[in-house]
Formats: C-alpha cells, sequence, structure tokens
C-alpha cells in the first residue's frame, strides 16, 4: 500500500454522546485512516449519523475525544479536507442547483468546476433548476456531489443512495469506488447490507451506539450470515438444546428460530431424531442479522 | 513518506480567506430571501401602515414639524428593529430545525463569517422596510431633514440597529421557531413602548423615563434623532448603545457556538 495507509484522519477515543437520558453513541474507540474505504452499517437510530455529526464537528462528544487530520473537528481549518452529504431533504428550495454548488464550493481552496462534477454526477440538464423542484432522486445525487465538490482526502456519505432506483444506486456506487481509486478515503453508512457489502473493504457494524464488529468485509460478512428456520413440532426443548439456536420464538404450534448455520442445523436436528413438520429456512433479513451478531458477541462476552 | 507531513497541513492550513466567503453567503441568504417576496413585503408594510394610521390621522404631531420628525424616527428604528429581530431571529430558528444549517456546519466554516453574514443579508432587507415610512413621513406629515441629516441619520440607524440584529440571532440560536415567535413578540412590543418608538419618552412619568434610557431601543431612537436634527448625543446614548452592541455580540457567538441544531438525528 501507499504511504497514506499508515496516515490517520479521523480517530474517536472512548466517545460517548448522550442526549438527555439517550446514548447515542456508547464509548467508541475506532479509527479512519488514509485510503480505506469503510462501511459504516447499522439500522436506523444505531447512531452512525451521530457518529459523523461528531466528525463532522457539528456535535462535541458528552465525553471521550475526537478528531479529525489532527485536530478537533470543531476548528474549521480542520474541516478543509472534509467532504459530506447533506440530507436530500437539506437543499435550500428557493436556490438554484449550480447556485448550491456555488456556495458548496466557496469553502474550499480548490475545487472541481460546476460542469465537471454535474457531468460526473449526472446532472448536467438540471443546474438551472430550482432545487425545490427537483425528484428525491436528483436531489440524492447532487446531494453526494457536494460532498466531493472541494477534492477532500475524507468523504463521509450517509445514505447515499436511500431513495434511488437500481441503475442509479449503481452508477453512484462506481463513482464512490472510481474516487477511493484516486486516493480518496470514504466513510460510507447504510442499512443497506448489500451496498457496503458493494463497496466497503472495511466493515464496522454498530448498535445501540456501540461497535459490534470492526473487520474485513469477509469476516463481517460471515458472521452476519444467518438464516430464519420454522417448523411445528410436539418438543419445543429438544429444538432449543441443537447447537447453532442463537435465538427463538414460539408463536402456538410453529416455533421460528435464528440460527447462524441453516445446513449444520438442519442436519443436526435430523440426527437428533426430533419430530418436526412444515420445515421452511430463509435468510435472515439484516434486522435478524443484526440481532445475531448483538446475541452471539453476549453469549461469547 | 512526505505524506503524513503532506496530510497535517491540509489539516489545519489551506482555506479560503474570509471575505470572498462572506461575501457569497450573503448573496445566497439576499437570493433566498427575495425569491419568496411575501416575506419581504410583510415586513416592508407594517412600520408604513403603523405611521400611517397612528400618526398621519393626529393632526397635532403630523403637522408639527418637529414631533412629525421625531415620530417618523421612531417608526424608522421599528422598522428596522422589527425586521432585524424577526427576519433574523425567526430564520436562524427555523433554519436550525433543518438539515442544510447542519451541513454547512459541516463544511469549513467560521462561526463569525456565517453570523456576520446572515446579520448583513438581514440588515440589507431591514433598510428596504425603511423606504415605504420614510415615503409615508415625506407625502403625508410635516417632518422635515436635510440631505445631511437623512445621510447622517441612515448612518446611525444603521449601527444602533446592530444590538437587534445580534440579539435577532441571539434568539434564534437560543430558542424553537415556536418559541422564538413569541419571544420576539414580546420583546418587540417592550422595546418599542419601553423605547419611546410609539409614544414619545417626554411624555413617560420619570420612573418609566429612566427605566427606558436602559433600552437599546431608546438608544437608537436618540442617536438617531441627534443625527438628523444634528445635535450632540448624551453620553448614555452612546454608553448604553456600546454595552448593548457588545453584549449581544458576546452572547451571539456564544449561543452559535454552542448550538448543535436539532437534537436525535
Amino acid at each position: 500500500m501507499t504511504a497514506t495507509a499508515h496516515t490517520t484522519f479521523a480517530r474517536l477515543e472512548n466517545a460517548t454522546r448522550r442526549f438527555g437520558e439517550t446514548v447515542a453513541l456508547d464509548d467508541v474507540t475506532l479509527s479512519i485512516g488514509g485510503g480505506e474505504l469503510v462501511g459504516l452499517l447499522g439500522p436506523n437510530g444505531a447512531g452512525k449519523s451521530t457518529m459523523l455529526s461528531l466528525l463532522q464537528g457539528r456535535r462535541r462528544p458528552s465525553s471521550g475525544t475526537v478528531e479529525l487530520f489532527g485536530g478537533s473537528p470543531t476548528d474549521p481549518r480542520r474541516r478543509a479536507r472534509l467532504g459530506s452529504t447533506p440530507q436530500e431533504t437539506a437543499l435550500p428550495d428557493t436556490l438554484r442547483v449550480s447556485e448550491v454548488v456555488d456556495l458548496v464550493a466557496a469553502h474550499f481552496p480548490d475545487r472541481v468546476p460546476t460542469d465537471a462534477l454535474a457531468d460526473e454526477f449526472g446532472f448536467s440538464d438540471l443546474l438551472r433548476r430550482p432545487c425545490g423542484a427537483l425528484s428525491g432522486g436528483q436531489k440524492r445525487r447532487i446531494a453526494v456531489a457536494l460532498a466531493f465538490v472541494g477534492r477532500p482526502r475524507l468523504v463521509l456519505l450517509d445514505e447515499p443512495t436511500t431513495g434511488l432506483d437500481v441503475d442509479a444506486r449503481h452508477g453512484l456506487w462506481q463513482g464512490i469506488r472510481r474516487h477511493h481509486a484516486e486516493g480518496t478515503t470514504i466513510v460510507v453508512t447504510s442499512h443497506y447490507l448489500e451496498e457496503i457489502e458493494a463497496l466497503a473493504e472495511r466493515v464496522i457494524v454498530i448498535d445501540s451506539g456501540a461497535v459490534l464488529a470492526d473487520d474485513t468485509l469477509a469476516a463481517v460478512r460471515d458472521r452476519v450470515d444467518s438464516a430464519v428456520v420454522e417448523l411445528a413440532t410436539d418438543a419445543p426443548d429438544d429444538l432449543l438444546a441443537l447447537p447453532g439456536v442463537v435465538r427463538s420464538e414460539v408463536g402456538g404450534e410453529r416455533i421460528r428460530l435464528t440460527v447462524d448455520d441453516a445446513d449444520a442445523f438442519v442436519r443436526s436436528l435430523v440426527r437428533a431424531e426430533v419430530p418436526f413438520s412444515g420445515l421452511s429456512v430463509r435468510g435472515a433479513s439484516l434486522e435478524e442479522a443484526f440481532l445475531t451478531l448483538t446475541l452471539s458477541d453476549r453469549s461469547a462476552a | 513518506m512526505t505524506a503524513t507531513t503532506l496530510d497535517t497541513s491540509a489539516g489545519a492550513a489551506r482555506t479560503v480567506p474570509a471575505l470572498p466567503l462572506y461575501a457569497m453567503h450573503v448573496r445566497m441568504l439576499v437570493l433566498e430571501t427575495l425569491r419568496v417576496p411575501i416575506a419581504v413585503i410583510g415586513t416592508m408594510v407594517f412600520p408604513a401602515l403603523s405611521l400611517l394610521f397612528f400618526v398621519v390621522p393626529n393632526r397635532g404631531v403630523a403637522d408639527d414639524p418637529v414631533f412629525a420628525t421625531q415620530a417618523v424616527v421612531s417608526l424608522s428604528v421599528f422598522a428596522v428593529m422589527v425586521s432585524a429581530l424577526f427576519n433574523l431571529g425567526l430564520t436562524i430558528a427555523e433554519n436550525r430545525e433543518k438539515p442544510w444549517d447542519p451541513y454547512l456546519r459541516s463544511l469549513p466554516l467560521p462561526a463569525a463569517v456565517r453570523i456576520s453574514a446572515q446579520l448583513t443579508a438581514t440588515a440589507m432587507l431591514s433598510f428596504l422596510s425603511l423606504v415605504p415610512v420614510l415615503i409615508v413621513g415625506a407625502l403625508a406629515t410635516e417632518a422635515t431633514v436635510s440631505v445631511l441629516g437623512l445621510i447622517a441619520g441612515l448612518a446611525v440607524l444603521a449601527l444602533t440597529s446592530i444590538p437587534f440584529l445580534l440579539l435577532g440571532a441571539s434568539i434564534g440560536y437560543a430558542f424553537s421557531s415556536k418559541a422564538a415567535i413569541a419571544i420576539i413578540q414580546v420583546g418587540m412590543f417592550g422595546f418599542a413602548f419601553g423605547g419611546g418608538l410609539f409614544f414619545p419618552p417626554q411624555f413617560f412619568p420619570e420612573w418609566l423615563e429612566t427605566l427606558s434610557r436602559f433600552f437599546p431601543s431608546r438608544h437608537a431612537r436618540e442617536l438617531t434623532l441627534a443625527a438628523v436634527e444634528g445635535t450632540t448625543p448624551e453620553l448614555w446614548m452612546l454608553a448604553g448603545a456600546l454595552a448593548w452592541t457588545l453584549a449581544t455580540a458576546a452572547l451571539a457567538v456564544w449561543l452559535y457556538r454552542r448550538d448543535e441544531g436539532r437534537r436525535y438525528r
């Protein structure tokens, strides 16, 4: 790797952020190095946006420290090499797209020309339009483009493809990969596993404000790769004693189990000769997968 | 390799100069407001209507050059004050509840640049609201002013309106938009009556006259009047205006830095 890989661009150390009684971020320690493409994965309300807002200097941690380019992100000078996306609903309705691009670009010493940016992110035909007249997908593309207008070293993309159709999503992923290949460090948050799988090299999973996993994509995928098994049985206790059951839910006759390995579970189910009927197996949704991760972490601890 | 040193310098050193950035923010704020004309018209019409309904029919005031000039100056201060408190306070409070403002805070944008741009944009619009007051005053009352007095008056009015702008900004940073409306309405009429903008302070009972000398609206009124009439302002007026300016500036900067926008996002 290049020398930049050893440089720390952003760092949280024992960072905790409370809102009244709620702990949005709970004692998080991690660092983002130059050249990385990090996926920040977690359900809504997990603390992803809070973490980004700390890195952007928009909020201060309740305790612990947050560093951006070696200083406090609340110092505007530290943010000169940082690019962020606004929420797509944020763009001021009455301003034209070109005006919003110029306004944001005015904050950076070395900006991408409006035409080049519009060309890259596919909104050349929208430059004269007021932002209020754009569709959600158009706003989203412009919001992502704004993160790159100042030629940043570190880009924080918060849910960059929410509300985009498949084509637009893939187009944007390509753009993100291209910028990463050109040396930009990128952190992308998502609650879509698919998106993180398509983009990230390193994955940080957070839930309830805590880091559940921080590893390579392959390692994290293995850990959240779980399945849901449904069946009816007279002997629920025998069933629950089987290995690999992370979570169970009894609804009348039927039992729903979350297991970390469906194949291994079915094999041991048959081998244990537990009577059952109406077996169905499906891949776990991301929410169920997160639950697996949380619970297996707890049982491991 | 050199990457480490390069990144450190990139972290803190290279930023854009403040002045063009300030100009850009002013331009966009003015554009945003002018494209919703109803907001501009509202603040422009209200003070002129006050003059038309309360001063013009009262011929004892309207036909007396001294009283009429005082009334026009008072309502000019009122116009600028309302515009400053309302436009700035409400706009800032509303913007804090929208996601664009938090986004701007993630940019390398110093607090002073954003605040001063907001003050400037509002001040420009405030002076628009003076135009109808001056027209009604000139056409429908005996108020008189020399060219020099008018220029001096406008300059002093601009300076003495700064505490209102800063106070508007402070309210905007400290409260939600709903609370801000209530506070601004109460504060606005308190300042207007207490500062002698609706009734001349020479008719105040003595205790109120004394109290009135602590109101920024009173300082603005007296200093502007002194500039218009070419008289020497008294020390308490200058000291009061300066104290309010410094105090509200400190308050606005402190509240901006403390503000973290809407909770839970």
